[in-house]
């Protein structure tokens, strides 16, 4: 039963995606956040979730996601989330994520969204 | 709603362990399969489920630690909408006195959590929630 978190890392110039497997819970929040502070300590501020391989979320998972847009914006840097799921995108425009980090359709809008920024 | 039978009933009684809220999920997603609901309808239904297990998870401090579920199809002769019943035998709550989250507030905040009712209500198109000191029962409903 178990949907275990599995996290890929795409560093690129300036920008780092960060790809997500799984369910998003508590745990792959807490694996996602770890991945993005390490990316911040490396010296991204540019930084991308492709939630392409994530279906189910929850709520204590986002707001985790929560804490690592807190971050970016401490250091004035962007998040920004792709390939969402109709569902996940609805349930993060509810919450209101999308006034604090860029929401696309696909990869490529987002990176350069991210570059522009 | 006037003249809804219950065309058919599942109850599900899940301990409160470890991702029982996707198991919740998988039956719920069954149930709305079988009444031919939309795959973006499922999800949402699915996600809903999954908030109130959460809910009932982490905040019922119940004794039994179990959460019970009912799926119901309703409808006049045809399945038209799903209400899903989660319940828990916890210390209850008072609804009235939540606070709605705010995103501008919970980024500033300590406490990030706090979404689950907001989320269930904008996914479903009714919730309802009872609470008292024999626990807390979300009713919550999706026209096909």
């Amino acid at each position: 039963m178990t949907e275990t978190l599995k996290l890929k890392v795409d560093r690129r110039d300036g920008l780092a995606v960060v790809y997500t497997e799984g369910y998003i819970n508590n745990q792959g929040g807490e694996q996602i956040a770890k991945a993005a502070y390490e990316l911040v300590d490396e010296g991204y501020r540019r930084l991308l979730l492709n939630l392409s391989g994530t279906k189910i979320v929850n709520s204590i998972g986002i707001s985790i996601l929560i804490e690592i847009i807190e971050k970016m914006i401490e250091i004035d840097g962007r998040l920004a989330f792709c390939c969402l799921t109709p569902t996940i995108e609805k349930t993060f425009h509810i919450m209101g994520l999308a006034q604090y980090a860029g929401i696309h359709g696909d990869e490529g809008a987002a990176v350069e969204a991210l570059k522009a920024a | 709603m006037d003249g809804e039978a219950v065309l058919r009933e599942i109850s599900l009684t899940l301990p409160m362990g470890p991702e029982m809220e996707i198991a919740a999920s998988r039956a719920a997603t069954a149930v709305a399969e079988s009444m031919r609901m939309s795959a973006d309808k499922i999800d949402e239904v699915r996600m809903a489920v999954v908030e109130a297990c959460i809910n009932a998870i982490e905040h019922s401090g119940s004794d039994d630690q179990t959460v019970y579920l009912s799926f119901a199809v309703l409808g006049k002769g045809e399945p038209e909408r799903l209400e899903i019943t989660v319940k828990d035998k916890g210390v209850g709550f008072a609804p009235d006195e939540l606070v709605e989250p705010k995103i501008e507030e919970k980024l500033t905040s300590v406490r990030k959590r706090g979404w689950g009712l907001k989320i269930m209500r904008g996914l479903m198109d009714d919730v309802e929630v009872r609470s008292g000191s024999d626990g807390t029962t979300i009713v919550m409903s999706k026209a096909r």
